[in-house]
């Protein structure tokens, strides 16, 4: 991480894009479900401009399928979602495409295009826009290096880890400087240090280019360490806050059984009451 | 008791019909809104026609062949071997050509689409494409659609030629029977209706199994045994369906043409 990042210069400044300082996501009372059991019931929240939400709750409780609702991959039973202050509900599926490319959105597997190569499948969204190929190159390579695997370029996905392949699709996903994050479970399956590569990546997207963010994560451990660090943009890696101190652009939401549980920030999770959340965090 | 799963099966067929219409609709109407993917296109030609071309001229010939010794018997009662072109190159033209090729494109293309799609819905690479602001249906199923009709087409031509080809090898070598004359009575009995069918027939096909095969790969279900459900589904939903839409083109260029 000790490259310049020049991604910045094409990004819109985190002042322009709060000219439209409505929220990018909000849930209204959002219900859905597949054969069995409903798995989302009543789901509300709010997405703040330039917050970053991390979305906590055991196995099966519907945390993929809220990120699939929030860019209009599946549609709800009952409810609406907003994206960008459009009704997704009222949207046809092509007209769900462009908001769709104004959101960048990771997999919990990664989901690559295993039949194209590391290049390919982190410029694939340039390509069908008719881009340049010296500036897609260009492109490519910086969103490589800011997951620090340009080295892989031109590899195929069967040949990366697991690890390498979730950078990858960090990569594909930022490439576009979307103005909206989805990241389900990035360090799902990692070691301790592969995930904190990851966490500081989602750390550097939060501040420097401050893209508000949904994280799907089950390891706890990430979610602290988002809350207690900032990134450096001196030094270049992400730091400790100060001690006590929180960042203030990040919440919790988490679920259980299909309902929201708790929506706010960390201090008000520790507090909590509920059996639930205290069994979650012990 | 029967009768509800009776009832409830052909809902479900209806249903699949509907969805079916519906998707392949929506891929074909971005045939005329861009952005089109050309490029998509090419490589599905190359892939569907010039991958084909091996198996079509072989079963062609071969077929032509296994026409001519079949008539030669035949024909040789009444005296009537000189018009063992005719037959071969009709029935090629009108009938075996199109419908060999479109089977055999279906065992092949059906399937390697089916299947192709179907992991990618699997292992989520769909999701990943509309995420990416994508339409699958215009980046994988127009294309497919477009590169089979037209290339289906062709390789009709391609397994005529070779039938008469086949016919025309036994007739000669074997039963030797003169060329002229078996090149004479092969072309001179075709007529315009009878190349109208066989040329218009190969374009549905080339619908058919493109159709069908993004068709069943795109729904698919639970994992790797889904996607090779689908496969089969598309196979045998294809080739039968290219059976049924022969019999139907063949009914309605008759009615038209004979009168
Ligand atoms: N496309 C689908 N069709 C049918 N059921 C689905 C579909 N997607 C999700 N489900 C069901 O919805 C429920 C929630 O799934 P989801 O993948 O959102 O869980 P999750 O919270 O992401 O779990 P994990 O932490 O293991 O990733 C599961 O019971 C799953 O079976
Ligand atoms: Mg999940």
């Amino acid at each position: 991480m000790k490259q310049s990042n020049s991604i910045l210069d094409d990004r819109t400044t985190p002042v322009a894009k709060s000219a439209s300082d409505s929220a990018p996501v909000v849930f209204h009372n959002v219900s859905i479900r597949f054969y069995g059991p409903p798995v989302l019931k009543d789901v509300s929240f709010t997405l703040g401009a330039h917050e970053t939400k991390i979305v906590l709750g055991p196995a099966g409780v519907g945390k993929s399928v809220l990120l699939k609702l929030t860019n209009g991959l599946l549609k709800p039973r009952r409810g609406h979602v907003d994206l960008f202050g459009q009704n997704l509900s009222e949207l046809t599926e092509d007209q769900l495409f462009p908001l769709r490319k104004r959101t960048g959105m990771v997999f919990q597997e990664g989901a690559l295009f295993d039949s194209l190569s590391i290049r390919d499948n982190v410029a694939y969204q340039l390509h069908v826009e008719n881009i340049p190929d010296e500036e897609i190159e260009r492109r490519v390579r910086e969103a490589l290096r800011f997951v620090e695997l340009e080295h892989t370029i031109d590899f195929f996905p069967g040949s990366l880890s697991g690890g390498m392949r979730r950078r990858v699709a960090i990569a594909r996903a930022i490439i576009t400087q979307p103005d909206l994050l989805l990241y389900d479970s990035p360090t799902g399956g990692l070691d301790p240090v592969t995930s904190n590569t990851i966490i500081e990546l989602v750390v550097k997207e939060r501040d420097v280019y401050h893209t508000p963010a949904l994280l799907v994560t089950h390891r706890l451990q990430d979610a602290f360490t988002l809350t207690s660090h900032r990134y450096d943009q001196e030094l270049g890696h992400m730091v400790p806050l100060p001690k006590g101190e929180t960042d203030p652009n990040t919440s919790f939401l988490m679920l259980n059984e299909g309902r929201v549980l708790f929506d706010g920030a960390l201090d008000d999770l520790l507090r909590s009451e509920d059996p639930f959340v205290r069994e979650f965090l012990s | 008791m029967a009768l509800t799963e009776i009832d409830s099966k052909a809902r479900e067929i209806i249903l699949t019909i509907q969805e079916y219409s519906i998707s392949t609709w929506r891929a074909v109407s971005n045939l005329f809104r861009p952005p089109i993917y050309w490029n998509d296109m090419l490589i599905q030609a190359d892939v569907i026609g010039v991958g084909s071309t091996t198996i079509v001229i072989l079963v062609g010939f071969f077929t032509g062949g296994v026409l001519a010794i079949q008539s030669m018997a035949t024909l040789s009662a009444f005296g009537a071997t000189a018009i063992t072109g005719r037959f071969v190159s009709l029935s090629m033209v009108r009938e075996l050509g199109p419908v060999l090729t479109g089977v055999m494109v279906s065992g092949r293309n059906a399937s390697s689409i089916a299947s192709e799609l179907g992991s990618m819905v699997v292992t989520e690479q769909i999701d990943a494409m509309r995420a990416l602001g994508v339409d699958p249906l215009r980046k994988l199923v127009l294309p497919r659609i477009v590169a089979c009709v037209v290339m289906l087409f062709f390789l009709t031509i391609v397994a005529d030629s070779f039938g008469t080809a086949g016919g025309a090898a036994v007739s000669i070598f074997m039963n030797g029977q003169n060329s002229t004359q078996y090149f004479s009575s092969a072309y001179e009995s075709l007529v315009f209706s009878d190349i109208l069918q066989g040329l218009v027939k190969p374009l549905f096909f080339g619908f058919i199994i493109a159709s069908i095969g993004c068709f069943y790969g795109l729904r698919t279900t639970g994992g790797t045994q889904g996607v090779g459900r689908s496969t089969i589904q598309a196979v045998v939903t294809s080739s039968v369906l290219i059976i049924v839409a022969d019999f139907l083109i063949s009914q309605i260029m008759v009615a038209l043409f004979i009168k």
